[in-house]
């Protein structure tokens, strides 16, 4: 009976002293993190663009940490979803199909037909449009996330989104491990 | 499609490779042969096969190409596994092994390239344990056998337990001196175990060449094998010289201190798996370690763990077990034995250690 | 061709104290088949004139040149055609007389295949040359003056990086290392160009040193180059009993790719490594190719504009493998042709260690190409999987890990590759030259590269647009309040109007008011009533 007794106290105090020393640890050791929702906007690209159905990344960023999908942000692309993945420990997903997948771009006013309304540099998230009442507002190129947002409010539709064009100077290598799959291809043979 | 330099290339390749690994295992397998017979020509063109037909099946499962198979990876681990069997041990045997080794050592985990363990030796620890006498019941070799089998009575044997005359495998087993035969390092255990000293158990006949009969020459076949790999540069020299320092060092130190209690050096090196493992097996490239100072460490825990068990374990021989013990502690020494990088005083592993 | 006839040619003991037969090499490292007598034989030639010539503007690091010739006019040769663009960017200059036909982009020698600008001229018989004024006597001539005209003369690296060679230039340094390894198969353009004028080269070396006030010179050659080495060590020679002083050391160092790499090169010379970031200049020393040398001095003493090296055009799809002078802008279908090679499958700019396929033969020739390699079959891998062999690691002259980052490169786990120090990578080719299981190692690495610059910079861009976001937040909330608060103040100021008033509550004073403005209007309509009656 008293080696029982001894196997239960020793085993207590061994708990206990583990218990004390991860306490400890967790005190001592604290590692002091950002918000979440600071993180997760940090991995949103800010486009501003809204296309995830809210005003702006930072209100997308507080749904995602209020449970929302993590796959409704186009311009960040398969790449961010996997980083938001990663962060909370959520699946990764495929992109909201109902959404379109989105090149890089840039809006470009046609100046000779803008008709200086305001109404884009209001709608503008970044301030990226310059311009006065009736005179003729251009977009600062290297400030434009390409979000598409002073398109529609445009009463003349004198604002184009243009692709950005890759110089040889910013080309990338591509993916050796990312060839064409034939497999997946059907052979005409089969079809007909 | 876009190449990317270099756009040339040495002569080596894969199958290259693997193919001059099989051809480096020959002069072991001809001294296997000359010692136990027809049952080792079974056993590896069986395990060959099965290893072979296993990965042409997963391959088909997997909708990859058959062309993979020319990487003779497969055939690789099933020449290395039917070495390593019994000769004469039922043909069930091989083929268990084989298809354990090639279906859930190598192709569960994606193939070749992806597997954590060493095929060949996963698909030996599961027949040593699940069929523990079929695995220990080794020949005599030829010269110390009462009774010879043919070839006819091997295959038998092999396919069937018994052979033209009705007798099993129990009558080849037998001795000159009519007691069955076990293996060198079968007979130091069991005998070190019966309380014997090491000179009382020498003194027997399957002792009483340079080492033991047969098996040296076995052992002395694989390593001129392992020469050879060496040489033609086909592996690298770290491996085996962990191993069979990681092996030789504690016998010599204990064989010193105590010549009565613990076999000698030689006796370690050239009994059992020990030169095949050296260079054949623990040098898989796949799942040892990949570092110069990681393969050093490797090698040198496979060798210390063979003779760990191979003197206070319950197993006569431990290779297996051992190389599977050191591929599960790849990743970690991988991550801490990283080179020194161009221009850097410390390795990226102590680096990180200073950063936290 | 290794070590051994080296050693025997110049026995140690009979060698001048100031050459020496470096033995310690790097780690890693490949030896190749060299390929190099097929090339280095017969004396460098000459590419007849081709009909029209493509310049491409960028060339060289940093920003395109500006073109400041229009279409239709007529250049003569060595006539400044685009100036340069900015800090690391160079000037060009026209290779040939002629008539600017258009410049529009088309296709240029890069890995991509892309477009880029280029000035198209149709040349001309005309044999009229423009050269700067020569300065002759570089010794006392202002040292900026001397830097000035190689930033005119549009000199750029030629080993192939394209520096601007007038940045490098421009700093004070302590030795001065001419890199004449050329380790890369096939090549032998500097090989030749040391053979055949080993004097005028190490005059350049001198001049150079002497722009950057070097003490000491030290020229770095592979021991696979005897003929070079010879006339070099008579060149050096001469020139030391001329100048009274041993300036300049000769460091024999073994045939191993890739001696040549900047990295490699300091290591065997000064049995250092260069720090991560750091540049050699920081520690005194700057590293130099062989014909940028000489191209930097004959700027200066002849007042030549950069508009033509050396090229070795080789291969075993080439007839007559040998070592040209070859106008920049050359289009490679005129070497081609020229050299009778027009059979070739695969054509590759540089080396077949870190060259680039070009696939369009209206590719010019540019200041970088050292090597055009022809090849009567492409060369094609099969990618298999990797058996972790380590036979990477083992060549790697950076003592990096191959393996592991072709494994983070490939799952796309850029943040691991970097913690294994791909950024270290050279890109030199040794692993995929190793590799049994022929993966494109190199282009793993380059697109994880490219991918990691893409990242960063996508990183950058967002940080910037948060700011900007954030800031527009903040000034329309700023707006909002003063709004609000200028409607206070309104209401301040009717309410202190009423207070005047000596009504005591505001919206009393308000109601009070309506009430005495709605008495005063029914008054006033009862008044007028009471009139009409």
């Amino acid at each position: 009976m008293m080696s029982v007794w001894i196997a239960v106290l020793i085993l207590v105090g061994v708990a206990a002293l583990f218990g004390a020393l991860l306490g400890f640890g967790a005190v001592k050791f604290k590692v002091e993190s950002d918000p979440i929702i600071d993180q997760i906007n940090n991995i949103l690209p800010q486009t501003q663009c809204g296309q995830c159905g809210y005003p702006g990344c930072k209100p997308y960023a507080e749904a995602i940490a209020n449970g929302d999908q993590i796959n409704k942000c186009p311009p960040g692309g398969e790449q961010g979803v996997k980083a938001l993945a990663d962060l909370l420990g959520r699946e990764v997903i495929p992109l909201d199909e109902s959404l379109e997948v989105s090149i890089p771009r840039v809006a470009v006013i046609r100046e000779d037909e803008c008709i200086g309304c305001t109404k884009c540099i209001q709608a503008c998230p970044v301030d990226a449009i310059v311009g006065a009442a009736k005179l003729m507002h251009t977009v600062i190129e290297s400030e434009c996330t390409g979000c598409d947002l002073c398109v529609p409010p445009c009463p003349v539709d004198c604002i184009d989104m243009v692709p950005i064009k890759t110089s040889i100077k910013e080309w990338s290598w591509p993916n050796p491990n990312k060839k064409p799959d034939s497999s997946l291809m059907i052979d005409v043979k089969q079809v007909s | 499609m876009l190449n990317s330099s270099p756009f040339t290339k040495n002569k080596q390749s894969l199958s290259g490779l693997m193919t001059s690994v099989a051809w480096a295992l020959l002069p072991g397998f001809i001294a296997l042969f000359y010692f136990f017979g027809w049952g080792v020509v079974f056993n590896v063109v069986t395990c060959a096969v099965t290893c072979v037909l296993t990965e042409a099946a997963v391959l088909h499962l997997r909708k990859k190409p058959f062309i993979i198979l020319k990487d003779y990876s497969a055939l690789l681990t099933g020449v290395l596994l039917g070495l390593a069997l019994p000769p004469l041990a039922p043909w069930w045997i091989a083929v268990i092994g084989s298809s354990f080794a090639i279906l859930f050592a190598k192709q569960i985990y994606g193939g070749l390239g992806f597997n954590p363990f060493n095929p060949a030796m996963a698909g030996y620890v599961l027949l040593l344990i699940s069929f523990p006498v079929a695995m220990t019941a080794w020949l005599p070799p030829q010269a110390l056998a009462e009774n010879n089998a043919s070839f006819i009575d091997s295959l038998y044997i092999f396919l069937f337990s018994f052979d033209t005359h009705q007798h099993t495998l129990a009558y080849y087993r037998l001795g000159v001196d009519g007691f069955t035969m076990a293996t060198p390092l079968d007979q130091l255990k069991t005998s070190k175990t019966m309380g014997y000293l090491i000179s009382e158990v020498t003194n027997k006949a399957i002792f009483s060449d340079i080492v033991n009969v047969g098996w040296q020459w076995v052992n002395a076949g694989f390593l001129l094998g392992g020469i050879y790999l060496l040489v033609k540069k086909h592996i690298h020299y770290a491996i085996p010289v962990g191993v069979l320092v990681g092996l030789l060092f504690p016998a010599l130190i204990f064989n010193g201190y105590s010549p009565d209690e613990y076999p000698s050096l030689i006796v370690h090196a050239f009994s059992g798996a020990t030169m095949l493992g050296a260079f054949f097996i623990a040098t898989d490239p796949v799942s040892a370690a990949t570092t110069y100072k990681g393969r050093l460490i490797f090698g040198f825990g496979v060798g210390l763990i063979t003779w760990l068990i191979r003197t206070f374990g319950g197993y006569p021989d431990a290779f297996a077990f051992a190389v599977l013990l050191m591929n599960m502690a790849v990743p970690l020494i991988d991550h801490f034995t990283q080179p020194t990088v161009y221009g850097y005083k410390t390795s990226p592993s102590q680096n990180e250690e200073l950063n936290s | 061709m290794n070590s051994a006839p080296v050693q025997q040619r110049f026995n140690r003991s009979s060698l001048p104290t100031w050459v020496k037969v470096i033995t310690r090499s790097f780690h890693g490292g490949v030896h190749p088949e060299e390929f190099k007598t097929i090339s280095n034989q017969l004396p460098i030639d000459r590419l007849a004139q081709p009909e029209k010539i493509i310049v491409p503007l960028s060339q060289h690091l940093g920003n395109p040149a500006t073109p400041i010739v229009s279409v239709g006019a007529e250049v003569i040769a060595g006539q400044l055609i685009a100036e340069a663009a900015g800090h690391l960017s160079v000037n060009i200059h026209a290779p040939y007389c002629g008539t600017i036909e258009k410049i529009e982009t088309s296709f240029v020698a890069h890995p991509s295949g892309m477009d880029d600008l280029c000035i198209h001229i149709k040349t001309n018989d005309k044999e009229a040359v423009f050269r700067y004024p020569k300065i002759s006597d570089y010794k006392n001539t202002e040292i900026d003056e001397l830097v000035k005209r190689i930033n005119e003369a549009g000199i750029a690296g030629l080993g192939g990086a394209g520096f601007p060679t007038h940045i490098k230039l421009g700093t004070q340094i302590n030795t001065l290392i001419i890199n004449a390894a050329e380790c890369e198969p096939y090549i032998s353009c500097d090989d030749k160009l040391l053979q055949e004028e080993p004097n005028e080269f190490v005059e350049a070396a001198i001049c150079v040193a002497h722009i950057v006030n070097a003490e000491k010179i030290i020229i770095g050659i592979e021991d696979n180059k005897p003929e070079a080495i010879e006339k070099l060590i008579a060149a050096i020679e001469s020139a030391h009993k001329k100048n009274q002083s041993d300036l300049i050391e000769l460091h024999i160092v073994p045939t191993k790719y890739p001696s040549g790499g900047e990295k490699q090169l300091f290591e065997l010379l000064t049995q250092k490594q260069l720090p991560p970031s750091i540049r050699p200049a920081q520690l005194g020393y700057l590293i130099h190719n062989v014909a940028t040398i000489r191209a930097a001095y004959r700027a200066i003493v002849f007042g030549e504009p950069l508009t033509e090296r050396v090229v070795t055009v080789t291969g075993d799809a080439c007839p007559s493998p040998k070592n040209y002078w070859i106008k920049i802008g050359t289009r490679f279908a005129d070497v081609l042709a020229q050299t009778e090679s027009q059979h070739a499958q695969q054509m590759i700019m540089g080396g077949p260690m870190m060259g680039f396929e070009v696939k369009n033969s209206n590719a010019p020739v540019v200041k970088t190409t050292n090597c055009i390699l022809l090849q009567k079959k492409a060369h094609q891998v099969q990618e298999q999987p990797c058996i972790r062999c380590g036979e990477c690691a083992t060549a790697c002259p950076a003592s990096l890990l191959p393996q592991q980052l072709y494994w983070f490169a490939r799952s796309d786990n850029f943040e691991k590759a970097q913690e294994y120090h791909l950024s270290d990578c050279i890109e030199c080719g040794a692993c995929a030259y190793v590799c049994p299981s022929e993966i494109p190692l190199v282009q793993y690495y380059r697109y994880a590269k490219s991918k990691m610059k893409e990242q960063a910079i996508a990183k950058a861009k967002s940080e910037h647009a948060k700011e900007r976001h954030e800031f527009r937040e903040m000034r329309l909330a700023r707006e909002k309040q003063e709004r609000a608060e200028k409607h206070k103040q309104a209401a301040l100021a009717r309410k202190q109007a009423a207070e005047k008033k000596g009504i005591e509550d505001e919206k009393k004073a308000t109601v009070a008011d309506a009430v005495a403005r709605a008495k005063a209007r029914k008054q006033a309509l009862t008044n007028k009533n009471n009139e009409n009656d």
